[in-house]
């Protein structure tokens, strides 16, 4: 009965308001959104890299969904953050119309691959292309929430600083996160850091040996990957050069619809 | 670029919402065999087209269309006939 209680929720449309809304960078915006029917403590159990779908109907009845990823972690209040995709009709309104107040209707959460715990182990590498660290930032929140001391290195390419999605936050990672940054067009003077787009010297340079001992009782190092599908295809290709077994290697693409 | 790296190509794991309309349950960790080439997967690590008219699901490994959804009139229409298995 109560897996009957689960699917029926999992695959309902359920009205969400937008409660709170925040620029992360001039393309990308957090929605904090509250589900009416997920109200009261524990109703929304999400797991960190899991995804929500987002459908929007017009006045005309004409509907449009997309898959957001969450951006908050397990037990935090439910937000997505979203990249402004030029013409992509759900994500214009988004991030550049929707207000607190306003209404969309969600279905999740959605997935059990791209998802981490604590019990998973590492040591963990995160890579990320552009707006794909929305995922991973909900499992370093996670990391954080459960009081994990599992290592973590996140490789996160974006195309200039201003592009840098949660920026402050990464600033100031919790102790054993170290947040290695590559700026693939323009770097601001005196950037010191990577500024080409990730190739294999660079990953044999931040990712963990393959033969890492594990920190949490486990297979070694465990890497997720979640961007365009360029970027997943590089990263995941050049890990498993590295020595990374295919299934230590989870991999999220994302397209251009938006 | 051959069919499944073109950047058009997501994973499974993007219509876990749709496979959950189609299927009752949370599918992306369900093993799909392909028929094709009888290579195992879970449904997150299939390649998902979704630009045509519908949403194309291949195997990752011989590119070979597992399963194919369309959407007409708020019915669902499933094609499962490249898989072999599903569990």
């Amino acid at each position: 009965m109560a897996g009957t209680a689960v699917r029926g929720r999992l695959s309902t449309w359920q009205t969400a308001t937008v409660a709170a809304v925040s620029s992360e960078t001039a393309r990308t915006r957090t929605l904090r959104l509250e589900v009416a029917e997920r109200a009261g403590p524990g109703a929304f159990q999400h797991r960190a890299g899991q995804h929500v779908d987002v459908r929007l109907t017009a006045d005309d009845g004409y509907q449009a969904e997309r898959a957001y990823s969450i951006a908050s972690a397990p037990g935090e209040p439910l937000a997505i953050t979203v990249e402004r995709v030029d013409d992509g009709e759900v994500s214009s309104w988004l991030t550049q119309e929707a207000r607190p107040g306003d209404l969309m209707e969600v279905r999740g959460p959605i997935g059990g691959y791209f998802v981490w715990e604590s019990a998973f182990g590492g040591p963990l590498l995160l890579a990320a292309g552009g707006s794909g660290i929305v995922p991973l930032r909900a499992m370093l929140r996670e990391r954080a929430r459960a009081g994990s001391d599992v290592p973590v290195r996140l490789l996160y390419s974006s195309r200039s600083w201003a592009d840098v999605i949660y920026a402050s936050e990464l600033d100031f990672p919790a102790e054993g996160v170290r947040v290695i940054h590559t700026l693939t067009r323009s770097q601001p003077p005196a950037w010191t850091g990577y500024a080409r787009r990730v190739d294999q010297p660079m990953l044999a340079e931040v990712a963990w040996p393959a033969a890492s001992a594990s920190a949490g009782g486990g297979g070694g190092p465990l890497a997720y990957v979640c961007g365009p599908t360029s970027f997943v295809e590089t990263v995941a290709a050049g890990l498993v050069a590295l020595g990374y077994p295919p299934g230590r290697v989870r991999t999220e693409r994302f397209g251009g619809t938006g | 670029m051959d069919a499944v790296t073109d950047d058009a190509a997501l994973d499974g794991n993007a219509i876990g919402g749709l496979l959950i309309e189609v299927f009752g349950a949370e599918m992306t960790t369900a093993v799909a065999i392909c028929a094709s080439c009888g290579t195992a997967s879970q449904v997150a690590e299939l390649a998902v087209y979704e630009h045509g008219p519908g949403t194309v699901v291949r195997c990752r490994a011989c590119e070979a269309v597992l399963m194919a959804f369309v959407r007409r009139r708020g019915v669902i229409c499933v094609d499962l006939e490249g898989l072999a298995s599903l569990s």
